[in-house]
């Protein structure tokens, strides 16, 4: 187990934007209050051309977050290798002020599903998840950001809370968490549970990163709520109460917005940014 | 009652297999089309990362029918990599193997055409041949040495690809033509395009790819096709940055 | 041709392409070609959820596959390839060809 100190992650505890391409002139132009931006890992992994260069460009103007979202890190077989060493060469040159990751699968037998796939809450999945969290941040020699999935569903053999068992991750890797607010929202109202009391009972110290996003609403067979994590709508109210919730007990922390399908002009997702930082100001 | 992730990947990627028992809503009934929520994730985001990747295709088939066969394509051949940049280079090949679209001939190869751009703009840089490089003594052209740039490929068609994608990419470009054509991709700065070759070129360019100099590539680009025109595929390779000088570090 | 003559050829051909432009790298401007930068990104959001695609089963010989007025395929003639090796129908002998 690293020594991960106090410290989480060197983000600034201040809005940041998931970074599109498409945003890449208006970003530079007119930031607004964007101190730092978060990119996928996956998608600079390339050997050139523009995608990199663009990160080289933004990473002189802005903090950076690397946010993996195919390490697949709760998956039943060893962590890939290969993958493992192409984060390592993307870290050293981008040299981020933070890495996260999921809780979640999406390689099975060499197969890659392109999803955030769930995983049961079983003391199996936990030892599980430790280890790999740890042969992580051993190779990457940083502590990483684990982050809160969205639920659609329960598994039968689960034995542990959410929260407990990301507590009981951080107790035994040092890792950092990742909040999303907004998946908490998500499976709070797919699973019929209390989104506060889930708020209450989370690890705060350990939170490095806040994500907060929009989601689509659809029913279930039996006509439940049952939403979905598209990140393509503007944050609801209700996820920014529950955002002046965290911050309210947790402090001021990097406030990140996502909007990933449908991405509107800048001009919105600086909107976004801008009530981010007006939630931080009410604790700063 | 555990789901191993077999299973759960083996119904995500069957929509015939039922939900594995186990998984539930959060009342502690069956999960029912809550798992279609990850059923559709994973084939729309497949599908669409497809679509994206092979817009020429896309185009040529129409978006509907292209859902269609991206469906069918996503399940026989999942992503082996999580770098989605890299997803679908079977596509050309399982084009070939599909037939309900064999009928049009020219697909595969414009699937190769689109995979070919893309690992274009994706490849490392590099700082094309300097024009000091050319400006010496005769004899020692024909012994110089130059390399392909990272971002350059080449397709070889029986068909008209290069016209099939200016008449999808340019508005008011002229119908295909009823010709071979040999396409290079290159990328100038970070924006790749295909470039139509001459005859020879393509010969040309694989000769220096390979190594030989300049002299023994003209040498095989004629042996090929006898009326080869040197001076037009130099200024096309030197136009487009496809050339870059071997002596350099990182050229 | 003799070695000399290939010299000057080359010599010749070089000098006509040196006049050529190369462009120059704009560093990290915009896409030119949008598509591109998003072909086959990684993202972590959910697809919409809305859609059937994850939960219908695919029809390998149904008529959607066989939509003439689909796509630009249907505006390509190709009655004859000039080298031969290939051959595309005319948009008669496409619909001819095509199952029922």
């Amino acid at each position: 187990m690293l020594d991960t100190a106090s410290r989480f992650s060197d983000l600034p505890a201040a809005p940041g934007v998931g970074y599109k391409a498409q945003h890449f002139d208006a970003i530079c132009k007119d930031a607004g209050p964007v101190a730092w931006i978060e990119v996928h890992a996956e998608n600079y992994m390339g050997a050139g051309g523009r995608p990199l260069a663009q990160l080289r460009a933004l990473s002189e103007r802005f903090a950076l977050s690397i946010h993996g979202v195919g390490l697949s890190i709760g998956g039943e077989e060893p962590l890939d290798p290969d993958h493992l060493a192409r984060l390592q060469h993307l870290l050293k040159w981008s040299q981020p002020a933070s890495f996260s990751e999921h809780l979640a699968w999406s390689t099975h037998g060499a197969e890659f599903l392109n999803d955030l796939l769930p995983l049961p809450y079983t003391n199996d999945t936990l030892s599980r998840v430790a280890n790999h969290i740890d042969e992580v941040q051993e190779r990457l020699q940083r502590p990483m950001l684990l982050e809160n999935p969205s639920s659609y569903l329960a598994f039968a053999e689960s034995t542990w809370s959410e929260t407990d068992f990301l507590a009981e991750l951080v107790r035994r890797t040092g890792c950092g968490l990742l909040l999303d607010v907004n998946n908490v929202f998500i499976s709070a109202t797919n699973l019929g549970l209390s989104a506060q009391a889930y708020l209450d009972a989370f690890p705060l110290h350990a939170v490095g990163e806040i994500h907060v996003g929009g989601h689509d609403a659809q029913t279930d067979d039996h006509g439940a709520p049952l939403l979905i994590d598209s990140h393509g709508k503007p944050v609801i109210d209700p996820v920014w109460a529950l955002l002046d919730r965290v911050l309210a007990r947790g402090g001021p922390r990097p406030v990140l917005v996502e909007w990933d399908t449908d991405v509107p002009d800048w001009s919105v997702l600086r909107a976004e940014a801008e009530r981010a930082a007006t939630a931080l100001a009410l604790v700063t | 009652m555990t789901v191993s992730q077999a299973r759960f990947r083996e119904a995500v990627l069957d929509p015939a297999a039922a939900v594995p028992p186990g998984l539930q809503d959060g009342q502690r009934a069956p999960a029912g089309n809550r798992f279609s929520v990850y059923r559709n994730n994973v084939i729309v985001s497949l599908t669409e990362a497809l679509q994206t990747a092979f817009p020429l295709v896309a185009k040529l088939v129409g978006g509907d029918r292209f859902s269609r066969l991206a469906a069918v394509y996503v399940r026989e051949h999942p992503p082996k990599s999580p770098l989605m940049m890299h997803y679908g280079v079977d596509f050309p090949a399982f084009l070939e193997g599909f037939a309900p679209l064999q009928h049009i001939g020219y697909l595969p190869d414009c699937a190769r055409l689109d995979l070919l751009i893309r690992q274009s703009y994706h490849a490392a840089d590099a700082p094309p041949v300097p024009a000091e490089r050319l400006q010496c003594a005769p004899e020692d052209l024909v012994t110089l040495r130059l390399s392909l740039a990272p971002a350059v490929r080449i397709l070889r068609s029986p068909w008209p690809v290069h016209d099939i994608w200016r008449m999808n990419t340019q508005e008011g470009a002229p119908k295909p033509r009823p010709v071979a054509q040999d396409v290079m991709i290159a990328r100038p700065g970070f924006d790749p395009a295909p470039w139509l070759l001459p005859p020879g070129g393509a010969c040309w360019l694989d000769c220096l790819g390979r190594g030989l100099t300049l002299g023994e590539a003209h040498e095989a680009a004629l042996a090929e096709t006898a009326d080869f025109d040197l001076a037009a595929v130099l200024t096309l390779a030197l136009q487009s940055g496809a050339l870059t000088d071997p002596t350099t570090k990182d050229g | 041709m003799s070695n000399t003559m290939k010299t000057v050829a080359i010599a010749s051909a070089v000098a006509a392409a040196m006049t050529a432009q190369v462009t120059t790298a704009q560093a990290a401007s915009k896409e030119k070609c949008y598509g591109v930068s998003l072909a086959g990104a990684n993202d972590c959001a959910a697809g919409p959820g809305t859609t059937c695609a994850g939960t219908s089963t695919v029809d390998y010989q149904g008529n959607a596959w066989t939509l003439v007025d689909a796509g630009t395929c249907t505006e390509i003639e190709l009655p004859a390839m000039a080298d031969g090796t290939a051959r595309e129908g005319s948009l008669e002998e496409l619909e001819r060809d095509l199952p029922a």
